[in-house]
């Protein structure tokens, strides 16, 4: 072995693959970049070879960057591989041996976003305020018309415009902290509700809806303002210190209330909770703790399946479902959406071709890699397109926001809605959406 | 052989011939990505181009044959004998975004298809109109036709319906002289001169570049059942499948696992196998519904009657994927284990297969390998599987010899080094044992006359001198 050899990455992991390449055809970067380099295989060979010193971390970036973290080449590894493990152990060596290149006032925009804004969810009510201020307040529409948004990067315009009608300031500070079942309906379980920090911010009437669809279903629901940001951005961004801290304040929060489960409508915080005992490698108390958090762990969608929803208002629509990659390849809740889906009355599912393939939202993706997103996102709307269908269904914010803006990339706004699940089984069940 | 070196003033006629720069790869990331394949070893190219069309190809391949710089042809890099694997050198070529025709034309029984297309792709498209495309390599979800073409790869369905040159009426190819020239045609009979069709199907990707196939499709057999049968003793079961095949059955497919397989799977993800059972059995059969009934009944019958412990039919499809899966769990079951595996393909007539069982058996306690053994038992294909750990050096170098050991029994057996992984270059050292030097020489010779300047995928099939199996190095 060469004497560059770097122990930091996760080198023993990357052994486990054959190389078979049974992730080809699972991976949507090898898709639209059609090269190796941006395989799940040809990145596993890139961390190896980084570790045995044959590649500098420099050509190793790249790559990694660039790969969405959907995986989706997990479930079709016969072999075992953990390529999530491979992918976070190569982004935290990446993200210290970037540290010392980032030039500081990035590095520091960077540290506040993660250390302050995330984990803080009065400035996250403050930002979703002057949101709500720029789109109730006229500013949105005259900025669009004269195209000032425009100033701002693509990859940002693109984005406010596909923003949702943020909820006011005083409907989201007058949340109750707890909802109960309709009069007369024994309660079947009590859960607590995670919020998550921009779902809770942007998506808030999506978090409002989950509660009541909870407490329509039979089920007593509490929120707790000791919950922070489930960590998923920082644990994909490297930033391993941050993930563990959030983590262990989410387990020390929840550990307290004596509830049946722990109930999230994101499939990428979900993934996240669902994987806290990994963060905790041999650290018995809280690898014990975590655990019992994981245990309580559920999809709303997993919930919401095992009760019963009145579903009286017909939605007559063909409905497709763009499905999380984290809520499938991670959570493994594949079943209960579109079991969901089906049951409301007039609807038509159609799966699209490849339902599994990410749609380019992974994260933070769509912002960093503008174009490489949305190359995906167009392979995507092409197998939408195939279905017919005027709703397009979503289980996680990314995703919701990614689908929106592919159905204005198709210039299909208004004969073709992307939703959350949430919002679709609200509607059916006649709440105000 | 003294090869070119690809320096600048190449690279920038190469730029010529391929007019997108993302199809001409030359970053060391982008090259580490070309530098292996699913068996052994590490070998850098000196670039890696993606060509989408015939006139492409044989502009690099003319350019590379004057140049006398190495040409090594790939699809998506499935292989296990080595196929693509760049081992001096010089130019991938990766025609797996080569796949823009895929054409079934069903009056005449035939698809058209570009070697790019992966064989799950021809499958389908066949049985949207009714027909099939019997090759099944179990990596046919990832593999590109091309590659099948190359290795001649084979696949469960084997048995009854051949393998994938038993269905290829015409090629187009593009020589190593950078010509292009047409092979066979597309009708089943065609007896005009040589049959260049069947040499370059399994040849390794030495003789010439598949730009275009013409496949033979067949009509798809309505039903299929399945059923399997656990044995107390190896032997028995092999009996069992000579005896199913002498009662008039020509089953479609006809697995064997052996005992370390079962417990492999059991310690894995339970199906409730008994772990003392020295063999099981999976066989399916194909056709008109009530000969599919008749046909799976009196094969378990059979095992019954020659003394399986028990035996399972599943007609419903769900019922028979259930029993498929104790066969697809293994891979993932014995790559648990131990991460390195080592996937060999020895094959020998039927009658044989309890005797090559029984080597095996010596072997893995020989040399203390973690050897498994599953296939394709009704054609003589066993998949001998070592598992091992390739940072252990000691270790590799047990099952270099067990490896060594594999082949030679097989050969003594009556039967072949390879019977659908390829040559490639881990197996070329055992040629001469096969074939004699002869027999190897008249290879040579075609080979010599085809490539002329040895460009073509080199250092494939025929070995070095004084080359022999190194699975310790990279």
């Amino acid at each position: 072995m060469s004497q560059s050899h770097n122990h930091k990455l996760p080198y023993d992991e990357t052994v486990q693959c054959v190389q078979c390449g049974y992730c080809l055809p699972a991976c949507p970067t090898y898709q639209t970049m059609e090269r190796e380099t941006h395989s799940p295989r040809g990145r596993i060979n890139l961390v190896k070879m980084a570790a045995e010193g044959q590649l500098t971390l420099d050509e190793l970036k790249g790559p990694i960057d660039l790969c969405l973290g959907c995986r989706a080449c997990e479930t079709a590894c016969p072999s075992g591989v953990e390529y999530g493990k491979i992918l976070e152990g190569a982004r935290d060596v990446l993200a210290d041996h970037q540290a010392s290149k980032t030039p500081k006032p990035l590095r520091f925009a960077q540290k506040v976003m993660f250390q302050n804004v995330f984990p803080d969810s009065k400035k996250l009510r403050l930002a979703a305020d002057a949101i709500w201020m720029y789109q109730k307040s006229g500013l949105q529409r005259m900025a669009q018309k004269g195209k000032l948004t425009h100033i701002l990067p693509e990859n940002l315009w693109a984005f406010e415009e596909v923003l949702p009608e943020v909820s006011s300031p005083s409907e989201r500070r007058h949340r109750p902290t707890a909802f109960q079942p309709p009069a007369g309906k024994a309660a079947r379980f009590k859960v607590a509700f995670f919020t998550g920090c921009i779902m809770d911010a942007i998506f808030e009437k999506v978090n409002r809806l989950s509660m009541e669809l909870l407490a329509l279903a039979g089920c007593e629901v509490v929120v707790i303002q000791e919950q922070t940001c489930c960590g998923a951005l920082h644990a994909h961004a490297g930033r391993r210190d941050e993930t563990i801290m959030l983590a262990k304040q989410n387990i020390q929060a929840f550990e307290k209330l004596d509830v049946d489960f722990i109930v999230n409508n994101a499939g990428g915080c979900g993934a996240q909770l669902v994987e806290y005992h990994h963060l905790f490698h041999g650290d018995v108390e809280w690898e014990v703790r975590a655990k019992a958090f994981v245990a309580k762990t559920r999809d709303i969608t997993q919930v919401l399946a095992e009760c019963q929803l009145p579903l009286i208002k017909p939605v007559s629509a063909i409905v497709t479902y763009q499905r999380s990659c984290h809520m499938t390849n991670v959570q493994k809740v594949t079943k209960e959406p579109v079991e969901l889906i089906r049951q409301i009355p007039g609807v038509t599912f159609r799966d699209m071709a490849d339902p599994n393939i990410c749609c380019g939202s992974a994260g933070i993706y769509n912002v960093v890699h503008y174009e490489a997103s949305m190359d995906v996102l167009d392979a995507k709307m092409e197998t939408v397109k195939d279905t017919q269908a005027s709703v397009i269904v979503t289980t996680n914010p990314g995703c919701l926001l990614q689908m929106k803006l592919g159905v204005q990339r198709e210039g299909k706004t208004g004969e073709m809605r992307a939703v959350h699940l949430i919002e679709l089984l609200a509607e059916a069940c006649g709440l105000e959406v | 052989m003294a090869y070119t070196k690809v320096d600048q003033g190449i690279l920038d006629r190469l730029r010529q011939i391929i007019p997108e720069p993302k199809r001409l790869l030359t970053e060391k990331q982008d090259l580490a990505g070309y530098s292996f394949d699913a068996s052994f070893g590490t070998y850098w190219p000196e670039v890696v181009i993606q060509p989408k069309s015939t006139a492409e190809v044989a502009a690099v391949m003319k350019l590379a044959n004057a140049e006398k710089i190495p040409v090594y042809p790939r699809g998506q890099s499935t292989s296990l004998s080595g196929g693509p694997l760049p081992v001096e050198g010089g130019i991938v070529l990766d025609l797996s975004k080569m796949n823009h025709k895929l054409e079934v034309v069903a009056d005449d029984l035939i698809a058209i298809v570009s070697p790019g297309v992966l064989t799950a792709a021809i499958h389908e498209a066949a049985e949207m109109v009714g027909l099939m495309y019997p090759p099944d390599p179990s990596s046919s979800a990832v593999s590109t036709i091309g590659g099948n073409l190359a290795e001649n790869s084979g696949g469960p369905l084997g048995l009854k319906y051949g393998v994938t040159k038993d269905y290829v009426l015409g090629l187009e190819v593009v020589t190593p002289e950078g010509e292009i020239i047409r092979t066979g045609g597309r009708t089943v009979k065609n007896v005009t001169g040589y049959d260049l069709t069947k040499l370059l199907v399994g040849s390794e990707g030495t003789l010439g570049v598949i730009t275009e196939a013409t496949l033979q499709l067949i009509p798809k057999p309505p039903a299929a059942a399945t059923m399997l049968a656990i044995f107390d003793d190896i032997v028995t079961s092999g009996e069992a499948i000579s005896k199913v095949l002498t009662s008039g059955i020509l089953p479609a497919k006809m697995e064997i696992m052996d005992q370390a397989c079962i417990v492999a799977v059991e310690s894995y993800q339970p199906l409730g196998l008994p772990v003392d059972a020295e063999a099981v059995i999976l066989i399916e059969v194909d056709g008109h519904p009530r000969a599919v009934e008749e046909e799976i009944r009196q094969a378990a019958e059979i095992c019954e009657r020659i003394g399986a412990r028990k035996v399972q039919i599943a007609s419903t499809a769900a019922e028979r994927a259930n029993l498929w899966k104790a066969r697809k769990m293994v891979s993932p079951a014995i790559t648990r284990v131990k991460p390195t595996k080592i996937s060999e393909d020895a094959t020998v007539p039927r009658s044989q297969i309890p005797a090559m069982f029984a080597r095996l058996k010596q072997i893995r306690e020989k040399y203390q390998v973690n050897l498994v053994v599953f296939g394709h038992a009704g054609d003589g294909n066993l998949h001998p599987n070592i598992v091992a750990d390739k940072r252990d050096k000691e270790e590799m170098q047990r099952v270099e010899k067990a490896v060594e050991e594999i082949f030679a029994a097989a050969i003594e057996l009556g039967g072949t080094l390879s019977g659908e992984h390829g040559i490639g270059n881990m197996k070329a050292p055992f040629m001469e044992m096969e074939l004699g030097a002869v027999g190897l020489n008249m290879m040579k010779r075609i080979k010599d006359s085809w490539d002329p300047n040895h460009i073509m995928n080199p250092g494939k099939i025929f070995p070095a001198p004084g080359q022999r199996l190194n699975l310790t190095e990279g």
